[in-house]
């Protein structure tokens, strides 16, 4: 266990994800809609990291993802690691993986682009995982990693 | 292809597409006046395009359809702040079909999803509009009789011009060679030359007309509009070097043809419009037909 993860507190059963660049940290935490759970969540923000500098860390007790809920973190958290804790003992490492389709999360960077006007839920073809490109199923234009919008 | 929408050309495969063609032929030689009998077809125009419109309405009237529909959103509840969707799924109601046309990109996908009928996109703003690719690719195998192997020369704005982009996609498999023809601010853009590339199909980029326009089948001009110059001078300095005028045709092949989307500003010179090589206004008649195509396909009532 790294030191970093010292700083905030094991869990016994949960998830925690690790290596999410520190100032995505809320954009994911809004992402996996964790404002609405009621589970003890733990996060830590800026702590040391060789790989990123910078990096956030989620710890969710009692709560284990389905991978379409999880893997739409990718568009943010491309490096961001799955640890499932059972029993204070990591049983599962994961990486993410960004999924071939993309339904809300991040709006359409044209401006004449009809989702960008209707009460409407966007939706993306993945086109480029690394660097990541999502091409609107609806105006056909691509939105590129420096202009995703999280919604 | 019954109940399927047309939104983007890419939505038919290039079977469905020569199949489409097929049925344009079999209506231009024997119009079927009853083939629509008791459908209504509801034309949704968010923003005008009278000659879009009245090619559609055209296409209906003449298989015997009727067409309900407005030209002008600002008398329709869409002036009330009333969505899209809810927009759509009221006419849905009302209709066998819906054929729009809308200012927005994508605003003809999304009403596909939400329709209980066919739509067919009759423009969603800079992106598709593909009964105009039909009605060109109609017109390319009427003049030329086929539409392997040929030879296309593109003028003009080759950046923005959605007509040229979709043309340039759906003739891609019948082993064209393309030569584009512009101001290098209004070049093919980069994501079309990788497409070509991909699919193997030749392309020349050329910033002023050569004399190999003599090897060309079909010119396909487009209209360079002011507004994409931010320099006026600019504009004003090249807008002449992309005009086509009659004295360009003399050693052009005898079965070439001219297409043009229209409207037509100044690219293609008056001088041109008696030379038999001037196709612009027949191609305008050979959409009607296109459009019956499509529109007959999608109502499942043509196979």
């Amino acid at each position: 266990m790294d030191k970093s993860e010292l700083k905030v507190t094991a869990i016994k059963d949960g998830t925690v994800i690790d290596h999410i660049p520190a100032n995505d940290l809320f954009k994911v935490v809004r992402i996996l809609n964790l404002e609405n759970l009621d589970n003890q969540i733990t996060v830590g923000v800026n702590l040391d990291s060789k790989k990123l500098g910078k990096k956030g860390i989620i710890k969710i007790s009692d709560k284990f993802f389905e991978d379409n809920e999880i893997n739409k973190i990718a568009l943010l958290a491309p490096d961001a690691n799955l640890n499932i804790i059972k029993n204070y003992e990591v049983v599962e490492k994961r990486s993410v993986q960004l999924p071939d389709m993309i339904c809300g999360i991040s709006r359409c960077m044209n401006p004449k682009c009809i989702t960008n006007s209707e009460p409407m839920i966007t939706k993306f073809e993945v086109v480029s995982k690394r660097p990541v490109a999502l091409k609107c199923c609806y105006c056909e234009k691509i939105t590129d990693a420096q202009h995703i919008v999280i919604e | 292809m019954k109940n399927k929408s047309l939104i983007s050309i890419t939505d038919f495969s290039t079977d469905e597409i020569l199949r489409i063609l097929e049925i344009a032929e079999e209506f231009e030689n024997n119009p079927e006046p009853h083939l629509l009998d008791g459908k209504v077809v509801a034309t949704l125009f968010f923003e005008p395009s009278t000659r879009t419109r009245l090619s559609f309405e055209s296409a209906v009237n003449r298989l015997g359809g009727r067409v309900i529909g407005f030209s002008d959103p600002n008398v329709s509840s869409v002036s009330k702040g009333e969505t899209l969707k809810d927009t759509i799924k009221i006419v849905s109601n009302y209709c066998d079909l819906i054929v729009m046309r809308h200012p927005l990109e994508g605003s003809s996908r999304y009403a596909s999803e939400v329709a209980n009928v066919p739509v067919i996109n009759a423009g969603d703003g800079a992106n598709q509009h593909p009964t105009q690719t039909l009605l060109d690719m109609y017109s390319i195998k009427k003049t030329q009789g086929r539409l392997d192997n040929i030879n296309i020369f593109m003028v003009g704005d080759l950046k923005y011009g959605r007509t040229v982009h979709s043309l340039l996609q759906a003739m891609s498999p019948f082993n064209p060679t393309f030569h584009f023809i512009s101001h290098p601010k209004l070049k093919m853009p980069d994501e079309y030359k990788r497409y070509l590339d991909k699919k193997g199909v030749k392309y020349y980029e050329h910033e002023q007309f050569t004399n190999i326009i003599s090897e060309a089948d079909i010119i396909y001009m487009t209209r360079v509009q002011r507004e994409r110059f931010s320099d006026l001078m600019e504009y004003e300095k090249t807008k002449d070097m992309y005009v086509l005028h009659n004295y360009m045709l003399e050693n052009a092949k005898p079965t070439m043809k001219i297409l043009h989307p229209l409207p037509r500003v100044n690219e293609i010179s008056q001088d041109v419009d008696s030379n038999p090589k001037a196709y612009y206004f027949d191609q305008a008649r050979n959409g009607v037909f296109a459009r019956q195509a499509v529109i007959s396909t999608v109502l499942g009532l043509k196979k």
